[in-house]
Order: C-alpha cells, then structure tokens, then sequence
C-alpha cells in the first residue's frame, strides 16, 4: 500500500517544529508500524535527508520506550503499543498524522522522541519498599492472598510508556502513578510505607507539571496494558486516608 | 582515520593439515599461555563462596562514600548492582542508553526464574540445581562459579518478595513454582508470562531508591564508547550524551559492565534494537579477555520474518511444542498452499519421523536444525523473503481436536493472541508458522570466581560474562545469573578490590584518558565525515545475513572460512562507504548505530574464528563435522573441556587464544542422549 505521512519535524528542545509531508509506498499488512518508518528512514538516508528519529527498543511491547500519537489516538487505533501496531489496520491511499507524546512533562528532545525522566522521578518519590539486599525474610514467611497478588500483578504491569498522559486532555498521569500506588498498597510488604508513598508521590507530580484528574477516562482507553481505572480510585483513597492520618 | 581497523590482513601458513588435531583454526590465531583463575578457594565446591566471602577484605562504612563506582547498564544484574552497592554507601554512577533505567531488556524475559527453594519437596536441592546448569551447559562452565549461582538462588526470591515482585501464589497465599524446560523438578518460580518485566521493576525501584538517597547517580541516554585503562587498571569511562552529543569522561575507582549480550551481531534476533555489544567490545580492545564467543542460543519457536523489512524477532514461549505438532509439505509443490488443505498423506512431520521416541519435544538445538534443514531443501512455508521461504508449521488441529478449543486457550491463549496480533492470522484456524530465532549469548568477557575481567578494576555481570551457562542455557536461568550477579556475588567480591582503595586521581589530562577521548572523537568524526552511499541499517542486515548462514544454528570449517572473508570485506566496505547522516551535537540514532555496528564486525570475526578453533559440537554450538551417525551433538572432552579466552592483539593481529581447563571435582563429564 501507499500511504501519506504527516509527520512532527523538530530538530531540538529549543526550535520549533512543525508538521511535514512524505509518501512511503510498498508497505505491507506484515510491517509493525515501526518498521514502516524504518522504511521511510532508509528512503529519506538515500536522498540525503535526515531521518525521523523515534524511540523504540524492545518491539514486543513489554519495555515502553515506543510511543506515538497516530492520528490523534495514542499508540494508534488499536489497544496495544505502537511497535504492535501492524500497517494491517491502515488501508491504500490513507493518510496518517504523527506525532509525539503531548504533554508539557514531556519536553521534546527530537521530532517524535520526547523526555520522560519525570516517571523515573516519581518512581524516586516514593514508588518502591524499602528493603536493602540481604535483610529480607524468607519468602514464605508472609502469604499473600492470591486475590490480592493477582490485583497487585494486574496493576504491576504498567510498562511506563506515557499513552495515559498523552490521551489526558489534562496531561495528567494518575494512571501511571495508581498503577504504582495499587501494584505496592495491595502486598503486605507494602503498608509501612503506604502514607508517605501516596504523599510523596502525588506532590512529585503535580511538581512535574502533570495536570489533575477529571475522571474522563481516556487513559484507560489509551493503556496498551489495559490498567483498569480503578487504580485511581486507589489512589484517591490512600491519599485521603494519609490525610486522616495528618500528612 | 586511527581507529580504522585494517582488514587486509591474510591468515599465516598452516603448517598442520587442518583438522590434525582439531586445531582447524590454524593461521586465523596465536596460541597464549593458559588462563585460570586464581580466586575461587579450595576445597569441596559447597564450601567455596563461604570461604571467599570471608577471605574477601571489608570496606570501612566511613571509607566508602570515597569510591567511586561505574555501573554500565540497567537490567537485572546492573540494576541490582547499582541499587545493592549504593545501599552499601559506595558512590554509584549508572548509566544506560535508554532513557529509563526500566527499559533495559531483561524486561522482555517471559518464563521465570530458577531457585532451589524445594518448595514441592520433590527433591531439589543446591546440588542439583547446580547438576542440572553443569549439564544443561554440556559440560563447558566453570564449577565454582555454577554452584555459587544455585547457592544464592533462594536468597533472591526472598528479596524479590521482599521488594513487592507480585510472583504467582497458590491459594493457600504461599508462592507458587512450575517445572520448565524439561527438568524434573518445579523449580521455576513466575509471574505470568512477564517475569522478567517484575523482576526487573523490583530492581529498578530499588536502585531509584538509591537516586533519592543521593547515593546513585543516574546517566539515562548516555552510551559508552570507551573504557579508560590508566596504570593498568580500569579507571573510568569516555560516554557520549546522546541528547547533545557531548563526549564525557567519568573517573571511578572500579568499573562494572553489566551491559548484556550481543545476539544483535545476527541483525534478527529476540533482543532490543539497541541491545549492543560496544561497551564489552571495547573493554575487549583494552585488554579483556573474550570467552567463548561462538557460544549463541538459537531457540526455535519464534514467529517467522515476513519480509526483508524485519527488524526484529519475537519468541513464543516453546512450552508450544507440549501440544502443537510440526511438519512440512512433503512436495515442494506444496509449499505455497492453504496448509488445510494439504492432506495428512502429503505431510511430514519430521521430527516425529526422525526423532520417534522425543518427537516435537527434542531439545531446542536439534529442533532447530530440523526447522533450518527442511526449509534449506525447499520445503519451508510463509512468504519468501530472499528467495526462501523460512518456516515450519506448529499445527494444533489434533489438540483442539482432542481438548477442545476452549482447553487449548486456556493453556496458550496469551500467546495465540500474540501471534494472531503480528501475523494476522488466527492459530485456532491455521496452523502457526515458527523458526529459530536467536536469543542469548552464553558467551562474554572472562572473569574470574571475583567477576573480576582480566583488566584489574573491571568487572563483569550478567549475560555481558561468560561463566555460568557453559555452551548452552538452561530456561529460566538468565534471570536467575543476572540478580545473582548483582544482588549477591558483585557487591561481596568487589570490596576485595576496593579495600585497596581510593586508588590515586587520575587528571583529565592523563595520557590515558586524551587517547580514550580521543579514539571516541575520531570515530565519530570518521562516521559522519564518509559520506558514502550505503545506510548503517543495510550493513548490519547483511552481516547479520553472513552471521546466521554460517555461524548459525549449524556450522562447518569451509562455511566459518568463507564467512570470515566475508566478514572482513564488508568491514571494510563498511569504513569506506557507510553513510550517516545528521550531526555530532544532537540526537542522532544513525550515528548510535554505526558504532555499534563497527564493533559487531570485529565481534563477528572473532565469533566466526571461535567457531572454527572448536571442533566439536557442544550445547548451542554445532559442528557438522562433529556429529553422531543419528546426527547428535558429539562433543570432544579430550580437546575441548576448556574455556576460550581470547585476547586482543592489534588491528591486524591475529588474536591470542588463552586456554581455561575445565576441571570437575563435584561432577561426572557425561555425554547426552536422546534416545
């Protein structure tokens, strides 16, 4: 098939950018859509032209480096990352528009490639138990329900890569930071530090410049991992009960 | 241009016939002295950790915050290290090429992790945890080394519980185990299909941990170009910012490579398009000895490539072949038909037909080479790329037959889903297609019982080292080596070194440190001053196309040779005509790839010749000429019970081969069967 590609240009952080037009042809049905801009990359390294740079490692859609806006829809029109998304879902003549994360957290380094280090940031809030190596218990020493492990799992799988807060008209990333409050909160090793965590975390990100929460749901829609919307509710309730605690 | 490496060099005279004395390699090195290592204590081989762990000196609390060290990379081993040293109140710098540390590829691990919890009871114990790695790695690693691996394997379930790792529970609360790649025991502890992805959050959050504390220092976006040697220790490293294109120097008192694997020499493969070979590489060119490169996993359930756009492979977890039944068109007429309706009398199901005792069970080497023979006498299937159609079906017809549709998703839907996802076809309806795929590199830098590289102040964990998987790995066994390494062996073996710390500062300006950043600076000149016509991407697809031909699943002395010349014509193509486009001081992904791809050509070369120099057939390494009359592995304890440690000599010198024997005290030296 053949296809128009509207895509983000921007050399830097500190140029401006601006919306470009390309034709790629000879696309099949079997390409991932990364691998459709690795075609137009190899076209424009032979004319000359500098390729669109894009982050992508793992293409198997577990390590959440890959992400794009495609056609206004984060991580494109299916439920899974971009590097899953195959051209199958794309039809001869269409013309799609790309762009990256949108998100004032997310500065732009270069075209599509954007700065996530606000994640690792609130991830250092707070996102962890802290056990130094060797001073653990025996494993079996603390059961864990297994209702309990599978909802602590479900949340766990959050791959970090930012759809939940491109897809936010409020460039907000509860979903990111309740996946983690939920995947902690729900293990028995978890509850030492459950107050200070929420605390800690939810004034890390509203410091990064991540907008607030308004229930519209476009995150979960956007999730390729499928974290359900109740992990914010979690983490309305542990900020709440931290409150009551006098936090 | 300095660095340019000189490919006119001609293999000496041989004086011996080739393959006299297994030596088929003749002309292609120099023989060294034998390399052993001088760390791991006497005694039986249970009492040997706790005995270095012991002699090994201690560091003062007070004394620590002085030393300097530098992690490279962030998967299980280096993130553990990371977050285990910083805890201890050393001075950690972490770096990474992605742009989190949760990125590293130990995150794509799906199966589990071994431990010899004996939590079944069912007869497990260190021992055999340690007897079935030996064996599984066909007798080729290192024994001291192996049964420290089984020892501190229970201790990491226990920190990974302790950290919130979400493994699998029974309903009783306590944690549940499976049995995995065909060992008798349940040893396998797992986190649905994404173990690797926990346990690798649980060692990211620990290390962020330690950013907060202000103990570790977090470098994302930053390659490693250069290892700094000064007085002949490793000191430091020159890294480029890949944001800006700055060239670094970071000075440390000990430097630690825990930076992967290097399957991306085959172009397809199962790692990350960035996983690369460039940080041991050139730890390698300053003196680090290289063990056992030819040593590659191949495992034989991937999805098929589907055109010459590939770019990377994906695997499907092998417990397919439980239920999945594989055959091929016996006419090549064939090929291109809907499978269902070729009737059962065209079919052949070749391993069932070879192997009739294992049939679609055989181990994955020889399911491999099943897979590669048919498709090499023209009877694979799917879409011809290059000319060849490559891969076989996995049909479950007869299962869904037998179970029903409903059984058979709930033991592989996640994975049928997958398939259907990247191929577009249902596997309920049509039989999947599979081929091998590479997917880990048992070999890496040598070290000693320590870690400890053969540069002093250089260590080495996780699959970036050889010691642990012998020529083969057994499943679930990667991610057990990499917390091993850099929760429990690396922060207690390293103090040792570190004891005779601060070492004295060494200026920006020291000899060793100009010559480092100076190579990095040269080399990229070089790259974006060539202007040639060929793409960095179209380069490394047709060495990887060299490296999978002839130093794949199957390899042979004239096919190693041919691939060798290949190898160094294309190299030096490569130099003259690569074309990068863009700047030194900005974002540039093409020039990233050209770096590594450079190294991937030396590796290459050396791999191939490692290949050559091995005349026997071990675990993931097969000789055609080594082979039994039913065409088994046959492998050749008489001239190959050793460890290939290669040393760089030059640009245009040949490699220098140093010999570890392998010697058994705990352990009998069997040959494997399948029949």
């Amino acid at each position: 098939m053949k296809l128009t590609l509207k895509i983000w240009r921007q050399p830097d952080a500190a140029s401006k950018g601006a919306m470009h037009t390309y034709e790629v042809d000879e696309v099949t049905g079997d390409m991932s859509f990364l691998e459709m801009l690795d075609v137009l990359n190899e076209q424009l390294n032979v004319k000359g032209e500098d390729p669109v740079a894009f982050d992508s490692d793992c293409r198997e859609g577990i390590c959440g480096t890959c992400g794009l806006m495609i056609n206004g829809q984060a991580h494109g029109p299916e439920v899974t990352t971009t590097c899953q998304l195959h051209m199958r879902s794309f039809n001869d003549g269409d013309e799609i528009v790309i762009e990256p994360w949108r998100s004032d957290a997310f500065p732009v380094i270069k075209d599509l490639v954007v700065d996530r280090g606000a994640f690792d940031r609130i991830i250092q809030a707070g996102g962890f138990i802290s056990v130094n190596t060797g001073s653990a218990p025996e494993a079996h020493s603390v059961p864990v329900p297994r209702e309990d492990a599978t909802r602590a799992f479900d949340a766990a799988t959050c791959i970090g890569c930012g759809a939940c807060v491109a897809a936010c008209p409020n460039g907000s990333a509860v979903l990111f930071m309740g996946a983690k409050i939920t995947h902690l909160g729900e293990l028995p090793q978890g509850q030492p530090e459950r107050d200070d965590r929420v605390v800690s975390m939810v004034a890390q990100h509203d410091h990064e410049g991540f907008g607030g929460c308004t229930n519209i749901g476009e995150c979960v829609a956007a999730c390729p991992k499928e974290i359900p919307f109740d992990v914010i509710s979690r983490l309305n309730w542990d900020l709440h009960q931290a409150m009551r605690h006098g936090h | 241009m300095t660095d340019m490496p000189d490919t006119t060099l001609t293999p000496e005279p041989s004086h011996d016939a080739p393959g006299a004395h297994g030596d088929d390699a003749v002309g292609y090195y120099r023989p060294g002295d034998p390399v052993a290592d001088a760390k791991a204590p006497d005694g039986p081989v249970a009492d040997r950790w706790n005995t270095r762990k012991f002699e090994a000196r201690l560091v003062n609390p007070s004394n620590r915050r002085k030393l300097d060290v530098i992690i490279i990379g962030t998967g299980l081993a280096g993130g553990a290290a990371a977050a285990t040293l910083g805890e201890a109140g050393y001075n950690v710098k972490s770096f990474c090429y992605q742009d989190s540390p949760r990125r590293a590829h130990s995150i794509a691990a799906q199966g589990g992790i071994n431990a010899a919890k004996n939590y079944k009871e069912d007869g497990d114990s260190v021992y055999r945890l340690f007897y079935d790695t030996v064996k599984g790695g066909d007798y080729r690693s290192r024994e001291s080394n192996v049964y420290r691996l089984s020892e501190v394997s229970a201790n990491i379930i226990d920190q990974c519980v302790a950290q919130g790792v979400p493994f699998a529970r029974e309903y009783g609360g306590l944690l549940d185990n499976r049995s995995f790649g065909g060992v008798q025991v349940s040893r396998t502890f797992y986190a649905r299909g994404q173990t690797g992805q926990q346990l690798l959050i649980g060692a990211y959050q620990a290390m962020e941990r330690q950013v907060a504390a202000g103990t570790v220092e977090q470098y994302t976006r930053h390659e490693m170009l250069e290892l700094i040697v000064a007085d002949g220790r490793a000191r430091g490293i020159i890294a480029r910012d890949m944001v800006t294109g700055e060239i670094q120097t970071h000075l440390a008192d000990v430097v630690v490579l825990a930076s992967g694997g290097y399957g991306n020499v085959f172009y397809l493969s199962t790692n990350a398009m960035g996983s690369n070979v460039t940080a041991s590489w050139r730890a390698h060119r300053k003196g680090a000895y290289f063990a056992n490169p030819c040593y590659t996993q191949i495992h034989p359930t991937c999805i098929p490539v589907s055109g010459a756009h590939q770019s990377k492979l994906t695997l499907m977890s092998e417990s397919l072949r439980n239920d999945g039944r594989i055959w091929v068109p016996k006419n090549k007429a064939d090929c291109d038909k809907d499978p269902r309706t070729i009737p059962e009398e065209d079919r052949d199901y070749y391993l069932e037909r070879i192997y009739p005792s294992f049939g679609n069970l055989v181990p994955r080497d020889i399911a491999s080479r099943g897979a590669k023979n048919v498709c090499d006498e023209g009877r694979g299937v799917g879409p011809e790329v290059d000319g060849v159609r490559r891969g076989v079906y996995l049909d479950f017809k007869d299962s869904i037959g037998r179970l029903g549709e409903d059984a058979v998703r709930e033991k592989y839907g996640n994975l049928f889903d997958m398939y259907l996802r990247i191929t577009g076809e249902n596997p309920y309806e049509v039989p999947m297609r599979i081929y091998p795929a590479v997917h880990y590199t048992m070999g890496g830098l040598w070290v000693d019982y320590d870690l400890q590289s053969s540069i002093p102040g250089l260590f080495v964990a996780g699959e970036a080292n050889f010691s642990d998987h012998g020529a083969n790995r057994l499943g679930a066994s990667a991610l057990m080596q990499g917390l091993a390494d850099g929760y429990f062996v690396l922060p207690q073996t390293i103090r040792d070194y570190l004891a005779d710390g601060p070492f004295e500062k060494i200026a920006e300006d020291h000899p060793s440190v100009v010559e480092a950043k100076k190579s990095v600076e040269d080399r990229v000149a070089h790259f974006l001053s060539t202007n040639g016509t060929r793409s960095v991407d179209s380069y490394h697809r047709e060495l990887g196309n060299i490296m999978w031909e002839y130093c794949g699943m199957e390899r042979t002395a004239d096919g190693l040779k041919k691939a060798i010349d290949l190898i160094r014509s294309l190299r030096e193509d490569f130099w003259r005509n690569v074309k990068v486009l863009g700047t030194a001081d900005s974002l540039n992904q093409s020039l990233e790839k050209a770096g590594r791809v450079a190294d991937f050509f030396e590796l290459g070369e050396l791999m191939c010749i490692d290949a050559l120099n091995r005349r026997e057939s071990c675990g993931g390494h097969f000789r055609a000429e080594s082979q039994t009359e039913d065409g088994e592995a046959l492998r050749h304890d008489d001239h190959f019970a050793y460890v290939a440690a290669w040393e760089f000599a030059g640009d245009g010198e040949l490699p220098v081969l140093h010999k570890e024997d392998l010697v058994y005290t705990a352990i009998e030296m069997k040959q494997r069967s399948y029949k």
